[in-house]
């Protein structure tokens, strides 16, 4: 593995793999009712987060405590930061504190990569702008692999704002890498220009691919894009891409829908679909610590799993 | 004074005699009085730049007048346009003169100040353009460059305005309203990097329109910094209607594309090739060649644009766009143009000289070598090939996108009217 987690382009298989099966293991410690391992005593994890996400943030700070690193949480409001301190002067006092791993969630894309150009530290991605999300990816590809029994040609549709989206981004390359065949499914307005270029299917047409579906991830639609003409309105949004109460029946009998969370209940999904036995998301939240603690572990390099 | 052994347009070695200034004489076998020794380097009028950031006023920590004029000089050139977004902007006929005399004050080479097309680069009334061009700075060239005149009446009324005093309105071509927020090119790379795409529509949008403009009232146009294939093909059609349009392309759109965003030896999002326009693609590159080649694109303008440190070294979205080129300018046009065939000295001189100093109506510049044209010289040995260090640059910027590349040629010599600014590659 990279020293870094900053794309889920940069995983091999192996990669990839690795990180779900060690996540496994890890899972069964989640199970016990003493929750702690030893394995990163002594190491200090930074979140520095310079976006609001109080959700990410306390799973990676979770996890990185069940693995008794010492954590340090950095929140750009009300720091430095927000008295103009640039990202690079903010890398170089974690550096001098000595982060041997920093988690950061930017609004702009590709400040992960800037970031390991400043620190000797691991830098593990938490979502930059509307580039990435991997450990959003890795937990997704973890409870699909968990609710279908595998990954290797299994049809993953994601619905909604891929334009802006770092959740989708990241998908597409991880379960592409896996052997997923992913289908994209937007109006063309939340497409990017160039989306024929990525590994993937396209389709304007949420009808025609749900019944082709093994898992359905929908994505949150933002307020501010609702303001821009991406599309004329809420209700059209909903009514031709939201995942109603019809439209989750025309989807095969086991196959499952997912949301990387927060949810618009009743704009991108019915409420009695999100609470279906056959949605994901409670379970995606759970599986989020355990796929974090993967990652740290891994690319910390604790000691062997107790 | 002799400059001996010099090959003027690459052509056989002669020695050139200077007198108060001007060429007397050029000739084999030429003696007497001081020798400055070309060692067969190759004879250039001086370059001329049509777009230049300065930055004096307001941004002193990046460039000055000195520093850019000096900058300036290392390149080869005998005259730099000053572009009017200072701060304050240069819309009025006191901040173009105070520029105007800053340049002959430190003499590293002239100094031709661009006028701002609307008052405050605001792009609602149009600026004191008579004025301007009446000041002892005799501004031809006006543009609100780093903002588009995108209204189109306000557009169209600068373009019959400055046909009173043979002025020119050079655009910055970019559709506002499609290119908000926009960080780089929109294709591939921008897709996979989720980066805010700057289509190349955008541009052409603009040029088509401006084009048909400056047809209907009978105007010139000149096109700023050209950067995609669709560009190319809308100003060849404004061509060969024979409407007066002109238009320059930037060196670093003649080498560099949008891939280095995400792929190169600085790291992904690094912000040195941040710039507007922005890296386009190989095919954008293959185009803008070919139009340089066959005079579609006019005239190669560096808009050299310096930024401190701390405005590069930031996340991509925060950092500034631009990049410096006086002092690469010769060497990157060698690299795309001159080694791959589709250009010849003779054409450099044209597009790097004469063009330009013809478009902004700038006289004793862009002259051809001969007796009795001012002894504006640029001397340069096309035969080295070093590493980009911009350790050593008079520019005070050091955003440089070429730094670690290997670029063919150096400028040995510049003079301005007769008086060496350069010599042996360093400043006089």
């Amino acid at each position: 593995m990279n020293r870094h987690l900053i794309s889920a382009g940069d995983l091999t298989k192996d990669d990839a793999l690795l990180i779900l099966d060690t996540a496994e293991e890890l899972a069964r410690v989640s199970e016990r009712s003493i929750k702690k391992l030893p394995t990163l005593r002594g190491r200090t994890v930074v979140n520095l987060f310079f976006e609001d996400s109080t959700r990410t943030r306390i799973s990676f700070e979770a996890a990185a405590k069940r693995l008794s690193a010492d954590v340090i949480n950095f929140s750009a409001k009300g720091s430095s930061v927000s008295k103009g301190e640039s990202l690079k002067d903010t890398a170089l006092t974690l550096e001098a504190m000595g982060a041997d791993a920093v988690v950061i969630r930017h609004g702009a894309s590709g400040a992960p990569h800037r970031l390991a150009t400043w620190v000797r530290g691991s830098v593990v991605n938490a979502g930059d702008g509307t580039h990435e999300h991997p450990t959003q990816a890795l937990l997704d590809a973890f409870s699909m692999r968990r609710r279908l029994g595998g990954l290797d040609g299994r049809r993953i549709t994601i619905v909604g704002d891929v334009l802006h989206s770092r959740v989708a981004r990241s998908n597409v390359l991880l379960l592409a890498t896996l052997g997923a065949d992913v289908t994209l499914v937007a109006p063309p307005t939340l497409l990017p220009v160039s989306v024929g270029s990525w590994p993937c299917e396209v389709s304007y047409d949420l009808d025609a691919v749900l019944p082709k579906s093994d898992a359905v991830m929908m994505l949150r639609v933002q307020k501010e894009r609702m303001n821009a003409a991406y599309f004329p309105s809420e209700r059209e949004y909903s009514r031709r891409y939201g995942l109603d109460r019809d439209r989750f029946a025309k989807m095969p009998d086991q196959a499952i829908v997912m949301h990387p969370g927060p949810m618009n209940r009743g704009m991108e999904i019915a409420a009695e679909v999100a609470d279906s036995p056959r949605s994901t998301i409670v379970e995606q939240v759970a599986n989020g610590v355990t796929i974090r603690m993967a990652v740290l572990y891994l690319l910390l390099g604790g000691e062997t799993l107790a | 004074m002799i400059i001996k052994s010099v090959r003027v347009l690459g052509g056989e070695p002669v020695d050139i005699r200077v007198e108060d200034g001007l060429i007397a004489e050029i000739g084999p076998g030429l003696s007497g009085g001081e020798v400055v020794d070309g060692g067969g380097a190759i004879a250039l009028p001086g370059l001329v730049d049509l777009h230049t950031h300065l930055r004096e006023p307001g941004r002193e920590d990046a460039e000055t007048v000195l520093t850019g004029t000096q900058s300036a000089a290392r390149g080869g050139y005998t005259a730099v346009h000053a572009m009017a977004n200072t701060s304050p902007v240069a819309d009025t006929a006191g901040v173009v003169e105070q520029v105007w005399r800053l340049g002959r004050e430190h003499g590293h080479c002239d100094v031709q100040p661009v006028g701002a097309v609307t008052v405050g680069l605001e792009g609602e009334r149009l600026a004191e353009l008579g004025a301007m061009a009446d000041s002892a700075a005799r501004v031809r060239v006006f543009s609100d460059d780093g903002k588009c005149v995108s209204d189109a009446v306000l557009m169209r009324r600068a373009l019959e305005y400055v046909k009173a005093f043979d002025g020119v309105v050079a655009q910055h071509a970019q559709e506002p309203r499609l290119t908000e927020g926009a960080q780089m090119n929109e294709g591939v790379v921008s897709g996979r990097l989720g980066l805010t795409g700057w289509p190349a529509v955008a541009e052409e949008a603009i040029i088509a329109r401006d084009c048909l403009l400056a047809a209907h009232v009978g105007s010139r146009l000149h096109v700023c910094h050209v950067s995609t294939a669709g560009s190319v093909e809308i100003i060849r059609w404004a061509k060969s209607k024979g409407w007066n349009v002109t238009a320059e392309v930037t060196p670093h759109h003649l080498l560099l594309t949008d891939d280095l965003v995400e792929d190169s030896p600085v790291g992904a999002y690094n912000p040195i090739y941040k710039v507007n326009p922005p890296l386009r693609t190989r095919a954008d590159v293959e185009a803008l060649r070919a139009a340089l080649a066959d005079g579609t694109i006019d005239v190669v303008a560096t808009d050299h644009a310096p930024h401190p440190v701390e405005d590069k070294e930031t996340e991509w979205s925060a950092a500034a766009m631009g990049m410096i080129g006086l002092e690469t300018a010769l060497s990157v046009v060698q690299e795309a143009m001159v080694d791959t065939g589709l250009l010849d000295w003779a054409g450099v001189a044209e597009r790097m000289s004469a063009a330009p100093a013809r478009i902004g109506r700038l006289p004793g510049h862009g002259l051809a070598l001969e007796a009795g044209a001012p002894a504006n010289i640029t001397l340069y040995d096309p035969s080295v090939r070093t590493p980009v260090d911009p350790s050593g640059y008079a520019s005070k910027s050091r955003n440089t996108p070429y730094e670690g590349m290997t670029l063919p040629g150096r400028v040995v010599a510049t003079f301005l009217r007769g008086r060496p600014t350069v010599l042996e590659g360093k400043l006089t």
